[in-house]
């Protein structure tokens, strides 16, 4: 089970798309997983032959359990299917760096000792009966027996959970981003520079630019931010990357997290890959492609869980600066604001033009002020070229 | 070559026995009446006719002397199969199986191996009274050093013993009396088969039942009931007694999450312990109801039919049995 984010630490299995016996390459989309942040295609990363499946429909998997085996390298399959022994229990503990174990040890705990009653009226329940119930958050006190000598069986877990509400989507969602920005705010050491930046030249440019294409291939303006945000980051790559085990490792490509608010309210931030790679019409394109998959719930694993920085473009919403909070385990967040007619002074004279206001808050465990702002710098020297970001 | 044949379970073990014998010169066979009279259960018979006494050896009544003989023919190179008529009287063979074939390879640091295949004859329900009906497979089982193992279907009958050959260790393989006229169709052209790993015969959900041998046949009609009252069993046959594949029985119970061994040796201190141990062991927290067992009454099997009967695992006690444990 892959982690489609920083706060995920199980997901529920939805169905496969693949069969044992079948080619997949990498990059291919083989099940679809449900997690707080919606359902999720979720891809492979390593070719080769499927062997057997482990992972059923409905199944809650903790994050790093094995959900299917694969033949690489003229492996046999069919052997390693019938050498495959059985997932573990998913009661074991999961790997788990020490800080994630810190913050999760005690809500287990918590749970553990909320379903077992003191031995005086210790209830009979099965031990998968009360795996279930923790998975289900069922109140065992609550479900009445019918197995073999009185005990709570799974059913009757399952009898009680039916009754119970369906879980709350948005409820769950907002706790995820809870969990997130809280862990954020409580381990990460922000610091915050802002810059205005004039996009006079940038805006004309790709106004000009849109007026000689058809509509389907005009471009936004955020698209033009996202490369400049992108090609800046080369020159300041400890701002991509994470920060893991008490240590950075810097982001494998420019995968910029775009942060995409929901329609039904809520945030998540997949990722748009290698943008300092693409040229403006495919990052367009991709952009499209990527909010309307967003706002439809139909992302990908990869998406989920790789992007490098997250930058947030609150420009439609009318204010002038974001000031983020960073999307841990990354290590910075570029924010920015609606661009605004201003005077501004130039070579002596007041003009008006259009700017905005670029952010960053970045992790001074990685990275200090000198950097952010030369990242800032960066992004606005860029900007004055918008050819180059074509 | 290819199609089917019909054939029981006593000719698939003398197919077996062909195909060894044919396939490596360093094999022969041994054991009390494998020659001329064509062996106890009349599995060997014609092979003296066909290769000759050098390599059908009839021996003396002394168990302990014809299997420390194939010990030591073993350690000299060839690649013997020593039948002992039933796994009762091997005990009078048991110094030499334990304290020879299954420890020479440790206590020589790995110079001597011992290639040695040790048939032998297991279980009651013929008749024959209680020094002719044991089931002391489990006692082996509890042996380092040793492979056990326990066909019951027409092809592991029939290829299980060439693969025990090929093993550099001690392999004792136990058939069961009551299936030896058991009939069925096989592949005319034997194909290898494995010696470790179980296998699932019946696929389910509701309940494992696990067992070997000769309670596969009464298991299989035990789920084949259950499925007509609704349960869906899935039957494990072990195949392998030693040593256990624990994957399949664990992945079987995950599924399921009840289990029902059934084994025809005595419960206590025996294989379904060690098999139930194992459960908890490795797959606690998957059982959604205890783990029970059917097994061999704790009595010297008897002589009279209805005790016999009553002494060893059945089809209705399998199937009440799993039913306690399926609400």
């Amino acid at each position: 089970m892959p982690s489609l984010g920083a706060d995920m630490e199980d997901g529920t299995f939805v169905e496969w798309h693949v069969e044992p016996g079948q080619d997949v390459t990498r990059g291919q989309v083989i099940c679809v997983v449900e997690t707080q942040k919606g359902a999720i295609d979720v891809e492979i990363w390593e070719g080769g032959v499927l062997a057997k499946l482990t992972a059923s429909p409905g199944q809650k998997i903790p994050v790093g359990q094995v959900m299917a085996l694969v033949a690489t390298g003229g492996e046999d399959w069919k052997s390693i299917a019938a050498a495959a022994p059985s997932p573990p229990p998913s009661g074991e503990p999961r790997p788990e760096t020490p800080g994630r174990e810190t913050i999760q040890r005690p809500a287990a705990v918590v749970a553990a000792s909320g379903a077992v009653p003191p031995s005086s009226q210790r209830l009979k329940v099965s031990p998968a009966a009360r795996r279930r119930a923790q998975e289900l958050g069922i109140d065992l006190a609550a479900v009445k027996p019918s197995g073999t000598l009185g005990a709570i069986s799974i059913a009757d877990v399952e009898l009680a959970a039916a009754a119970k509400k369906p879980p709350d989507r948005q409820a769950a969602m907002r706790a995820a981003i809870a969990a997130a920005m809280s862990r954020s705010n409580r381990e990460i050491p922000h610091y915050y520079l802002a810059t205005e930046i004039n996009v006079e030249r940038a805006l004309t440019w790709l106004e000009k630019r849109n007026a000689a294409v058809p509509i389907g291939a005009r471009a936004l303006f955020a698209a033009v931010e996202l490369k400049a945000v992108a090609l800046a980051l080369r020159e300041t790559p400890e701002l991509n990357g994470f920060y893991e085990s008490g240590a950075f490792r810097p982001g494998p490509g420019m995968h910029l997290g775009v942060a995409v608010s929901l329609r039904g309210g809520g945030l998540v931030a997949p990722a748009l890959h290698d943008v300092d790679k693409l040229s403006l019409a495919d990052l367009m394109a991709r952009l499209k492609d990527l909010l309307r998959r967003a706002r439809s719930g139909q992302l990908r694993s990869s998406e989920m869980s790789d992007p490098t920085i997250t930058v947030t473009n609150l420009g439609d919403l009318g204010v002038e600066t974001v000031f983020g909070v960073i999307y841990p385990p990354q290590v910075a967040l570029v924010g920015i604001g609606r661009s605004t007619m201003k005077p501004c002074v130039i070579d002596g004279a007041i003009v008006p033009a259009r700017v905005v206001h670029a952010t960053i808050s970045a992790d001074h465990r990685v990275s200090d002020g000198m950097r952010g702002a030369r990242f800032l710098v960066e992004l606005d020297r860029l900007l004055q070229q918008p050819e180059g970001l074509a | 070559m290819s199609g089917t044949v019909r054939i029981n379970y006593r000719d698939a073990l003398r197919q077996g026995l062909r195909e060894a014998l044919l396939r490596d010169p360093r094999v022969f066979l041994m054991g009390e009446d494998v020659g001329r009279y064509g062996g106890s259960y009349a599995v060997s018979k014609g092979l003296l006719e066909e290769f000759g006494d050098e390599r059908i050896r009839d021996t003396p009544l002394s168990e302990s002397a014809f299997v420390g003989a194939g010990i030591g023919a073993a350690l000299n190179g060839m690649r013997p199969i020593v039948e002992v008529m039933t796994v009762n009287f091997s005990l009078l063979a048991l110094d030499q199986i334990m304290n020879n074939a299954a420890t020479l390879r440790h206590m020589s640091g790995g110079q001597l191996n011992v290639p040695v295949v040790i048939r032998m004859t297991t279980g009651a329900g013929r008749q024959l009274a209680a020094q002719h009906s044991h089931s002391l497979e489990g006692w082996y089982a509890h042996i380092p050093g040793l492979r056990i193992v326990a066909p019951a279907t027409l092809e592991d009958a029939r290829g299980m013993l060439f693969t025990a050959l090929q093993d550099p260790d001690p392999v004792l393989i136990f058939e069961h009396a009551l299936l030896l006229n058991v009939e069925g169709d096989i592949a005319a052209d034997p194909q290898p088969v494995d010696i470790d790993y179980a296998a699932v015969r019946r696929e389910g959900t509701d309940v494992s039942l696990i067992t070997y041998g000769g309670s596969l046949l009464k298991t299989m009609q035990a789920a084949a009931e259950l499925a007509e009252d609704g349960v869906s069993a899935e039957v494990i046959d072990l195949r392998t007694l030693r040593p256990l594949d624990d994957a399949t029985i664990v992945a079987s119970v995950a599924k399921t999450h009840r289990a029902v061994i059934v084994d025809e040796g005595w419960k206590s201190g025996g294989l379904s312990a060690e098999i139930m141990a194992r459960i908890l062991e490795q797959a606690f927290y998957e059982l959604d109801a205890p783990p029970a067992r059917v097994c061999g009454a704790e009595v010297p099997v008897p002589y009279a039919k209805h005790l016999e009967d009553a002494a060893i695992p059945q089809v209705a006690g399998i199937v009440a049995a799993a039913r306690n444990l399926v609400k």
